[in-house]
């Protein structure tokens, strides 16, 4: 099992290496640069020259690349071009508040997705099932920026329950949190409903009904645990995606995070920032994915035998 | 009192929105701690008659009728809740398949204690000595080792003695075992057949033993009934029943059996097919294939007619005959 977890630990090193030349090389083939941002008006072409050599932006690509990979290997993210300070600082700055909106809706995801999959799949055909799932397909249709301003409306400007926007408490967390999760909630639901549905006329359910436990106890205690692989999968998957997938929510409700520091530097190339918040959400991607088969192993004792 | 008298059983399924009943008229009953051996072919609803006596069918959607008399109670009058005190605790079930009957997310000693800790109201240790006791009784090699496995590390023969165990840990007034070694090789099949029946008799289990192994029941029922498409045909002590049997089928049945010494060539089968569910010919269901068959099996449902003290057949042949 160490084993297992060393050798794809290692293996995050290479793939490091590809996330950075697909990011640096696609960042740097969207049109325009910093420089044009940096410009006041007025300045000359010589100013130009000057302030791109400054940013050593005249050197080619892939000189340019093993510049910025040596000093991201030793942990200097380099400087903003825009906002004049350490890539690091900012990313430090902002990351405790997108990890905090991930957590939280990750928590949404995880509950509200179960719940509503293990009723509806325990009511099968009923109408508490079509409710629940009807709830699933809209959370993971509608658009996450629409269903931020809609509960905004009703519970923050007609309720009154939730403030509007900011960071600070417990309190402003609640909405972002409601609006990222509901995604990961209704995918999650829809999976637990069907994985678990298959799991109900296994053989083994019988005896189970034979040992005379309740049927509650069955449910939950073997069919929901049989039924847990395809639900984590999609758990891993959202694990990573959510961070990224904050980028609009942060901006609905003006949180600050990496995804409204990622955006603002897109719009004014601010190479530094976009490589290196780039390279941290891909990352958490890749990482999510990890912790999921991590806990394969620990859902199922079959896996856990093929590691060994 | 009575122990076990099943009446009229019947398992209605609705399936396409239409009714099939895969057992109909099934009637037979057992006194304590006597092993009744239950026959017929695949599809004849040996399984199903199990189900329902412990009210299983119910759960997935089969209407039960007729009467479960289990000592002073009718079973299918019980709500699910006076069920489940009684599932597993006073009527214990071996499955078919111990390949997958068992919960492949947990440990099997946790699966074999999780009954007894629900009915028994005792200490998980407690639990846990009773369930080693019950395995190594069974012969289970290493029981401390094996407690703590989880059921893909086992091979086909200890599952089937983890289910055994299963079944037998409660120390129930009855088990149901729906052959409990079909899935085994003959070798060890043998073997356990030998463990599991010195156990319920040991402790003075009742046992409605499910198989499709006439040698099996000749050797240990005390009593036998035979079914033949969701009916029981034929139903009586097992000496008689083996000696001079009435029902056309049962007869052909006891001739499909090879002997040694038998010349080549002379083992017999019974010409044509068991109908499926809901395929079933009118009058008697055993007429297409019966040799014996003459004018009301094609168009009246033969009644069960008792012959002899607990000796009881369904043919038009006997009716009328005695009682």
């Amino acid at each position: 099992m160490w084993i297992y977890i060393l050798r794809r630990t290692l293996l995050l090193i290479p793939i490091f290496f590809i996330i950075s030349v697909v990011v640096f090389s696609l960042i740097h083939l969207v049109p325009g640069d910093p420089i044009d941002s940096l410009l006041i008006p007025g300045s000359t072409a010589e100013d130009r020259v000057e302030l791109t050599k400054a940013y050593g932006l005249d050197k080619s690509l892939p000189v340019q690349y093993c510049v910025w990979l040596q000093k991201f290997v030793t942990g200097d993210m380099g400087q903003s071009i825009i906002e004049k300070q350490p890539v690091k600082d900012m990313i430090l700055y902002n990351m405790p508040f997108t990890i905090r909106l991930g957590v939280a809706s990750l928590f949404v995801s995880f509950f509200l997705g179960v719940s509503l999959g293990i009723i509806s799949s325990a009511a099968k055909n009923t109408f508490i099932d079509y409710i629940s799932m009807i709830i699933a397909l809209l959370g993971v249709t509608v658009p996450a920026f629409w269903l931020g301003l809609i509960l905004m409306l009703i519970f923050s400007v007609m309720l009154g329950w939730f403030p509007v926007s900011g960071s600070g408490s417990l309190k402003t967390l609640f909405l972002p949190a409601v609006t990222v999760g509901m995604g990961g909630a209704g995918l999650i639901a829809r999976i637990t409903r069907v994985s678990m549905l298959e799991m109900y006329n296994k053989e083994f359910v019988l005896l189970l009904y034979a040992k005379g436990l309740s049927r509650s106890a069955i449910i939950i205690k073997h069919i929901f645990r049989n039924a847990l692989m395809p639900v984590i999968t999609i758990f891993g998957l959202r694990l990573g995606w959510i961070l990224g997938g904050a980028v609009t929510i942060e901006i609905v409700f003006s949180r600050p995070g990496i995804g409204s520091m990622l955006l603002s530097a897109l719009y004014r190339r601010d190479y530094p920032v976009v490589q290196a918040s780039l390279v941290f959400l891909t990352m958490a991607v890749i990482i999510g994915a990890f912790i999921a088969d991590l806990m394969y192993a620990y859902a199922d004792p079959r896996v856990r035998d093929v590691y060994k | 009192m009575t122990f076990l008298k099943v009446s009229d059983l019947e398992v209605e399924f609705c399936v396409d929105k239409k009714k099939i009943t895969p057992i109909e008229q099934v009637s037979f009953e057992m006194k304590k701690g006597e092993v009744l051996g239950m026959v017929g072919e695949t599809g004849s609803g040996k399984s199903l008659t199990a189900h329902a006596i412990m009210g299983l069918s119910s759960l997935v959607g089969g209407k039960i009728r007729g009467r479960v008399q289990f000592g002073d109670k009718d079973l299918l009058s019980l709500s699910e809740r006076e069920m489940q005190s009684i599932r597993g605790s006073q009527i214990a079930f071996i499955p078919q398949n111990p390949m997958t009957s068992l919960d492949p997310v947990y440990r099997v000693g946790d699966q074999i204690v999780e009954g007894l800790y629900k009915h028994r109201k005792i200490s998980k240790r407690a639990a846990k000595l009773k369930a080693l006791e019950i395995m190594e009784k069974l012969q289970i090699p290493k029981a401390n080792h094996v407690f703590q496995q989880y059921p893909h590390q086992l091979s086909g023969g200890l599952k089937q003695r983890i289910v055994i165990a299963i079944g037998l840990c409660t120390s129930p007034q009855l088990l149901i075992a729906d052959e409990p070694t079909t899935a085994l090789d003959v070798t060890v099949q043998a073997q356990i057949m030998r463990l599991f029946l010195k156990m319920t008799k040991d402790k003075g289990i009742g046992l409605l033993l499910i198989t499709h192994d006439l040698g099996v029941i000749a050797q240990v029922s005390d009593k036998i009934a035979v079914m033949y498409a969701g009916n029981i045909v034929e139903f009586g002590p097992i000496k008689t029943v083996f000696n001079t049997p009435h029902h056309p089928y049962t007869k052909a049945l006891l001739n499909c059996i090879p002997t040694i010494g038998m010349k080549k060539g002379t083992l017999d089968a019974i010409y044509g097919n068991v109908p499926t569910v809901g395929n079933y010919p009118p009058g008697c269901r055993y007429q297409p294939r019966c040799p014996d068959r003459f004018a009301p099996c094609g168009t009246i449902v033969p009644k069960m007619t008792k012959l002899a003290e607990d000796t009881r057949v369904a043919c038009h042949k006997y009716n009328g005959s005695k009682d």
